[in-house]
């Protein structure tokens, strides 16, 4: 093994903000080398660096032992350095030869025109490479997130990329496609390629990664080989402390019925009874494309059902808009927290108080005194990190925004909460934290429902398990009768159990 | 330092840097010319801009939305011909001219309806809605007229554009009323917050409860409102009511909100902001002609300055 790439003493402020305290970090030949950490640890401005988006303000890049600038895209790119990024690059309206080739298009020779022939042999031999065999002319936006994510990894291949950084490349995928994905991780690796992978996911970590490295809060705190080290060691160095992780306590009794659906249908959906109860956390399990975000958005008053009835404490509710909901004390934190949740022109007070600005302002006026007096509470209780409450959400990290639409959520003292994956791309201790709130929630009265993805999580935070199928509810297990394999079997469409 | 100060600062500095361009451009042309530094000359500028500046403010308030407003210069036409019109009614001024002034709102209130109507519930471009509200109504003022303008007025109504009470233009107090009341109503009510939330983010905006449909019709109604407003103040400055009035304001008040550091993609931006380019331009206009400078070269010079406005808002941005 050789080195490829090199990093030393990286320094990167933001103004008086330290992000990145001296970091040594490097990539062998040949070599899985996961970077870890907390949000807001570093990864992403080292990342960042790497990829020549920012300018590092101390420290030496050497590739393959001789130093180099990094102080554009391109000049990354040129040294071999590829990224790809969780949220993928690619153009929808364009075909799968044209975004693998974007910016490095074969011409015909001596003339502007693009050379078909040698774009379609390019992207075959790179998708090839990977074992892939998609039609070079089919629309990217097309294709599956997986296959996107491939399309762009060979686009990487096809530019002779030497060391590929891959940024939480499994958080969209399923598990059949994960196992894909390492597939093509391995087959770059025994290429030769060094492979940079960063997750939140230690499983896939242990997994695939022969190195790991810790960032904490801007420092390498720790490098050692995988197989050296357990789950545990790695969370403590990740945190600086012991966690304990998805435990709960004992069930508390369920109160009386708080929430009740009968028949609710739209479109492919349905139709879904269910009943939540005062202090009860019902987790919505299933595969993605099952409903439950959809069913999520009906009680919520997002979408219109079709049929069926709503009770809410015994009253029949029908809520035609988010804000009849919300008025009912219905509330509901959406999935992707970015795109549905956070408006990133606004700052943290004002993301907090936006659905309660009429209970905190007078008349048709706002108050600043009541909001900052409003948001300081929840900064505080829910150890939101932010510079200020006037600081911009796009300042924080993806933890903190999701502490921040948890505030907006909480501010409005709803009866009903429905969280939609609430710890998705959430670092470990803020994931802690926020399963605990969820708990206390329902302590104190509320009815909870929980749709996650992450089924360990989903079965130890929830009092009961609903399964969706195919839009249609496949399995209703108490807590201590829900198992990953009895969920799983549910999930999948096998054994349908009375609902 | 937080980065929020910083923030706070640099968005402040925003501001700064268009007064400071501001208070160079008045000391250049005081320098080149003895007659611009007069107390009536500065009166005048800020008559001759506050037509437009009035608008501007209703224009704020839609591009934050993310939105556009392409008939604002046909809704002055026509609000000046609805109000001058009902002057000819015969009613005695002292009901006459309320009511010219009520109608010519009324009608400002209806055309941001329909804009309103069109863009939230058919979900039709701002661009496209209100570019057919321009011809729409630019016709219909050359219709209803016979392409003659309304005149032979009472006496009267002339006061609204060019009296002067403490010997300050009333236009003049009026645009000053108007960007103090829509500086409160950006900042402190829960419109404007919803409106800059909208802006930012219409989905999350929807999903945290904001009635968005409402919030969007409401900027455009407000921007037919203030247009009418000026087109009432235009007919009585004119002492008639022209169908070709306030032809191509629609650039002039576009050109002071973004001078002004308004985001197009909606979100981000300031009542201040859109004065002081109100102003910016008005004053460049004005010291222009000081000097003779020919009105062709005058327009250049104009597009010049936007351009040069809106690059140096965005090297402030990505520092």
């Amino acid at each position: 093994m050789s080195t490829l790439l090199e990093l030393r003493g990286i320094v990167k402020r933001y103004g008086g903000v330290l992000a990145l305290d001296g970091v040594d970090f490097g990539v062998e030949r040949g070599e899985v080398h996961a970077l870890v950490g907390e949000n807001g640890a570093g990864k992403s401005t080292l990342m960042k660096i790497l990829a020549g988006a920012i300018p590092r303000d101390a420290g030496t890049v050497l590739v393959e032992g001789a130093e180099a600038d990094l102080d554009s895209p391109a000049a990354s790119l040129r040294l071999g350095i590829g990224m790809i990024h969780q949220d993928l690059k690619i153009v929808p309206e364009m075909t799968v030869a044209e975004n693998l080739l974007l910016g490095a298009e074969p011409l015909l020779a001596g003339t502007p025109f693009l050379d078909r022939r040698a774009m379609e042999r390019a992207a075959r031999a790179a998708l090839a490479q990977l074992g892939e065999d998609l039609d070079p002319w089919a629309k990217a936006g097309r294709l599956g997130v997986a296959r996107q994510q491939i399309v762009e990894i060979a686009g990487a291949i096809s530019r002779k990329v030497r060391v590929l950084a891959l940024d939480e490349p499994t958080a969209s995928l399923t598990g059949r496609e994960i196992a894909r994905l390492f597939d093509v991780v391995r087959r770059l690796r025994a290429e030769g390629a060094g492979i940079v992978y960063i997750s939140h996911r230690l499983d896939e970590v242990f997994e695939i990664a022969d190195r790991v490295t810790v960032l904490r809060d801007g420092r390498t705190v720790a490098s050692a080989p995988a197989s050296t080290i357990d789950r545990t060691t790695l969370v403590r160095w990740m945190i600086g402390r012991e966690i304990a992780e998805g435990a709960r306590e004992g069930a508390p009794a369920a109160g009386e019925e708080i929430l009740r659906l009968e028949g609710v249908a739209s479109g492919w959906l349905g139709p879904v009874n269910l009943a939540l109860r005062r202090g009860e956390v019902l987790g919505l399990a299933g595969l993605v494309g099952a409903g439950r975000t959809e069913l999520a958005r009906l009680v919520f008053g997002a979408d219109r059902p079709d049929s069926g009835r709503m009770f809410l404490e015994g009253r029949e509710i029908a809520p035609r808009s988010p804000r009849e909901a919300i008025d009912l004390g219905i509330a509901l934190l959406t999935e992707d927290r970015n795109r549905l949740g956070l408006v990133s022109t606004m700052n943290v007070r004002e993301n907090v108080t936006l659905a309660s600005l009429r209970a905190l302002g007078r008349g048709i006026f706002t108050s600043l005194r009541r909001e900052e007096t409003a948001t300081r509470r929840h900064v505080d209780r829910l150890r939101i990190r932010a510079p200020s409450l006037d600081a911009g959400v796009d300042q924080l990290s993806g933890g903190n925004r999701q502490k921040v639409v948890l505030a907006r959520w909480l501010e409005t003292r709803s009866k009903v909460l429905i969280f939609d994956e609430p710890t998705a791309g959430v670092d470990v201790a803020a994931k802690a934290e926020i399963l605990a709130l969820v708990r206390e929630l329902a302590a104190g009265g509320a009815g909870v429902m929980v749709v996650s993805s992450d089924l360990p999580e989903l079965l130890g935070l929830s009092d009961r398990i609903l399964v969706l199928c195919e839009g249609a509810i496949a399995g209703d297990l108490a807590a201590g009768e829900a198992t990953q394999e009895r969920v799983m079997t549910l999930a999948t469409g096998g054994g349908r159990e009375a609902a | 330092m937080s980065r929020a100060v910083r923030r706070a600062r640099r968005s402040r500095i925003g501001d700064l840097g268009l007064a400071a361009a501001l208070a160079a451009e008045c000391v250049a042309f005081a320098a080149l010319s003895p007659h611009f530094f007069t107390a009536e000359n500065l009166l005048n500028v800020s008559l001759q801009a506050s037509i437009t500046a009035i608008i501007a403010a209703g224009m704020t308030f839609v591009i934050l939305t993310g939105g556009i407003d392409l008939s604002v210069g046909s809704v002055v036409a026509v609000a000046g011909i609805v109000a001058t019109s009902t002057l000819k009614a015969g009613l005695a001024p002292s009901v006459g001219i309320p009511l010219a002034i009520l109608v010519a709102l009324a009608f400002g209130a209806l055309s941001g309806s329909i804009a309103g109507l069109f863009v939230t519930r058919f979900a039709v471009a701002p661009f496209i809605v209100t570019l057919a509200l321009m011809t729409v109504w630019r016709g219909t003022a050359f219709v209803v007229t016979g392409g003659r303008p309304v005149w032979e007025l009472p006496e009267s109504f002339g006061y609204l554009g060019s009296g002067r009470p403490l010997g300050v233009p009333l236009p003049s107090l009026a645009m000053l009323g108007v960007y103090a009341a829509a500086h409160v109503v950006l900042l402190h009510t829960r419109f404007g917050r919803y409106v800059l939330a909208v802006g930012g983010n219409a989905e999350a905006a929807r999903l945290a409860g904001i009635r968005t449909g409402r919030v969007v019709a409401g900027v455009y109604v407000l921007c037919g409102v203030l247009s009418a407003a000026s087109g009432v103040l235009l007919a009585s400055r004119m002492n008639s009511g022209q169908p070709n009035a306030g032809m191509m304001y629609e650039l002039d008040v576009i050109a002071a909100v973004v001078v002004g550091g308004t985001s197009l993609s909606g979100g981000r931006g300031s009542i201040a902001g859109t004065f002081l380019g109100a102003m910016l331009i008005a004053v460049l206009r004005n010291g222009l002609n000081l000097l003779n400078v020919n009105s062709y070269v005058q327009q250049v010079v104009v597009g010049v300055v936007i351009l040069l406005a809106v690059l140096a808002d965005t090297a402030r941005k990505k520092r």
